[in-house]
């Protein structure tokens, strides 16, 4: 129950962690983006550079990062493998009727790095903004869609309530599980059949405990004259500091680093050469 | 029939950022037909120290005997453990789920995989034992009151008839009378049925009357481990910690100022009576 990671959040001090969150929310997309439009060498040696700075001020280990793309390596393998079969270009090796070509080994690598980095990109944001913030961070930054009459607050508010509940629904499970385990109940053998049953006595008091947290948060909400976002003032609210204007300036100076590279290197006509 | 916690240490979330020493370097012995009481701070690890008395929790770091075989080995069958040691956790009322009253109670005892005459026996006598009617048995158990939802959970326990007995602070939130209910209960089984019975609680009134062990934990250590008299003569300690003696202790203390006295550390009303009628006397 407790390998369960959503919303892992890693607390420390770091320069990272003190950015407003809709910086992140937009660096990652920023990081994405030059992810995707990077096709050579050059351009994601650069990005790893960045990638790793922004790792080491972060101050997360890299422990942390390596949980999370234990998540996506079945994915990753199947893949990258199909990518070196499937790709056709000039062949290197042949094995009866699969062929491997060049061009296949270079998609398969830059698939494996796209892959691996958007996995550790955006984990480095989950794990330096705690979910609070980048509710927070979310709702002011598509603030305007509520001029198309889509509840942003509502929706931002049930986000942060449910990932604020992750882990008091965990710490639940874990205890009634024991409370039953305690009056012999038996969770881990049997067939298929008889372990769905075995759910039943950790499952309704479940339930019965998460709708009655619910009724309670609810009214505790409602006494405190909660009425959605209409007029609603925060106590911290969010706002642009010196350092996140710098961070907005330095995403401009990555973007323009990564299609200059772009550019020179198709102006040039030295793709080919870097390819080999 | 005994439980012996030899260096036991448990650390929550090891190796993370939220590492927490629930328990360090704890030795108990548990013998039999005894009644102990467990006190200590909130977050002194009391809960954590129980759940390992039934090997729901694996202690980091060393071993628990349970008649002199160690429950970690591979060899030792765990659900015997947990039917000779029943466990009642804080609030057991969220454990509740059967659709009635008395198939809950069932619960236990079914799993221990007896005949149905047997089972429902066993339902019936642990429910008189904690006073739930018998009016009562076809009912939801989510719509009993607290105490009485409270007081199926323990018979759910009680019905698969554990030597020793374990309780998590089963008095926390009831009235005064679901509150003597249950020590009655407690005492009842203990000195009727002649089992061992532990329970976890907060008030040091209770503890001065019903038990005749006290552990006192604090930060995961075992401070104290001694009959309660000799427990509480250490009051001036025990308020460092957050924790202290019963209050008539410190009304006797006061009247020794003028010219009360007694021969032992006085514990509870009862002995304070005889104590006061004594020094009229004279
Ligand atoms: N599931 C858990 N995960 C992490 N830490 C826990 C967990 N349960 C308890 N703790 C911590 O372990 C310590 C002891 O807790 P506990 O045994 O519940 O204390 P008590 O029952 O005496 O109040 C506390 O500091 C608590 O915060
Ligand atoms: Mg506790």
């Amino acid at each position: 129950m407790k390998n369960i990671t959503i919303g892992q959040y890693y607390p420390t001090d770091s320069v990272i962690h003190r950015l407003d969150p809709r910086v992140k929310l937009f660096g990652t997309i920023v990081f994405l983006v030059s992810l995707f439009l990077t096709d050579h060498y050059l351009g994601y040696a650069v990005i790893t550079v960045c990638l790793a700075a922004v790792l080491k001020l972060s101050k997360v280990p890299f422990k942390m990062l390596l949980k999370g793309l234990r998540g996506i390596l079945i994915l990753l393998l199947f893949s990258v493998v199909f990518n070196i079969f499937l790709v056709p270009g000039r062949e290197l090796v042949h094995i009866w009727f699969l062929s491997i070509t060049a061009e296949g080994i270079r998609r398969a690598i830059f698939l494996g790095i796209r892959l691996v980095y958007l996995v550790i990109g955006t984990s480095l944001m989950t794990l330096t903004t705690t979910p609070t913030d980048l509710a927070d961070g979310l709702e002011k930054a598509l603030r305007p869609l509520n001029k198309l009459h889509i509840p942003v607050h509502d929706i931002t508010m049930m986000m942060s309530i449910a990932l604020r509940f992750i882990p008091i629904l965990m710490e639940e499970t874990d205890k009634i599980m024991m409370a039953q385990k305690a009056r012999g109940a038996d969770f881990e053998t049997g067939g298929l059949l008889k372990r769905a049953k075995a759910l039943i006595p950790l499952f309704v008091p479940l339930f019965v405990s998460a709708i009655r947290r619910a009724i309670d948060l609810a009214n505790a909400m409602e006494t405190r004259c909660y009425q959605g976002g209409e007029g609603r003032t925060k106590m911290h609210p969010l706002c642009y500091q010196k350092r996140d204007k710098r961070t907005y300036c330095i995403y401009a100076g990555y973007l323009i680093a990564i299609f200059g590279i772009n550019r020179i290197l198709v102006a040039f006509q030295i793709l080919p050469f870097l390819f080999a | 029939m005994a439980i012996e916690l030899q260096h036991v240490s448990y650390t929550y979330s090891q190796d993370t950022v939220y590492e927490m020493h629930a328990l360090e370097d704890v030795n108990l012995k548990i013998g039999d037909n005894e009644c102990i009481g467990i006190i200590g701070h909130t977050g002194s690890g009391k809960s954590t120290l129980i759940q390992h008395m039934n090997g729901l929790v694996k202690a980091t770091e060393g071993a628990i005997l349970y008649n002199g075989k160690n429950i970690y080995d591979s060899d030792f069958a765990l659900p015997s453990l947990r039917r000779r040691v029943g466990l009642v956790f804080q609030y057991p009322e969220y454990q509740l789920f059967e659709s009635d009253v008395f198939s809950d109670v069932c619960f236990g005892p079914k799993n221990l995989g007896l005949s149905e005459d047997e089972i429902r026996a066993r339902a019936k006598k642990a429910l008189e034992q904690v006073g739930i009617p018998e009016s009562l048995y076809d009912k939801s158990p989510f719509l009993l009151s607290g105490g009485q939802k409270r007081r199926v959970a323990i018979a759910g326990v009680l019905a698969m008839e554990p030597e020793i007995l374990i309780l998590d602070e089963p008095t926390a939130g009831l009235d005064p009378r679901g509150r003597d209910a249950i020590l009655t209960l407690i005492r009842d089984l203990y000195e009727k049925r002649k089992i061992t019975v532990i329970f976890v609680s907060h008030s040091m009134e209770d503890v001065a009357r019903y038990v005749e062990r006290l552990i006192v934990l604090d930060h995961g250590h075992v401070i104290y481990d001694d009959v309660p008299k000799a427990v509480f003569a250490h009051y001036k300690e025990l308020e460092q910690i957050g924790l202290r003696a019963p209050q008539i202790t410190y009304a006797i203390d006061r009247l020794q100022a003028y010219g009360l006295r007694t021969s032992q550390i006085v514990t509870t009303v009862a002995e304070a009576k005889n104590a006061v009628l004594e020094w009229f006397a004279q």
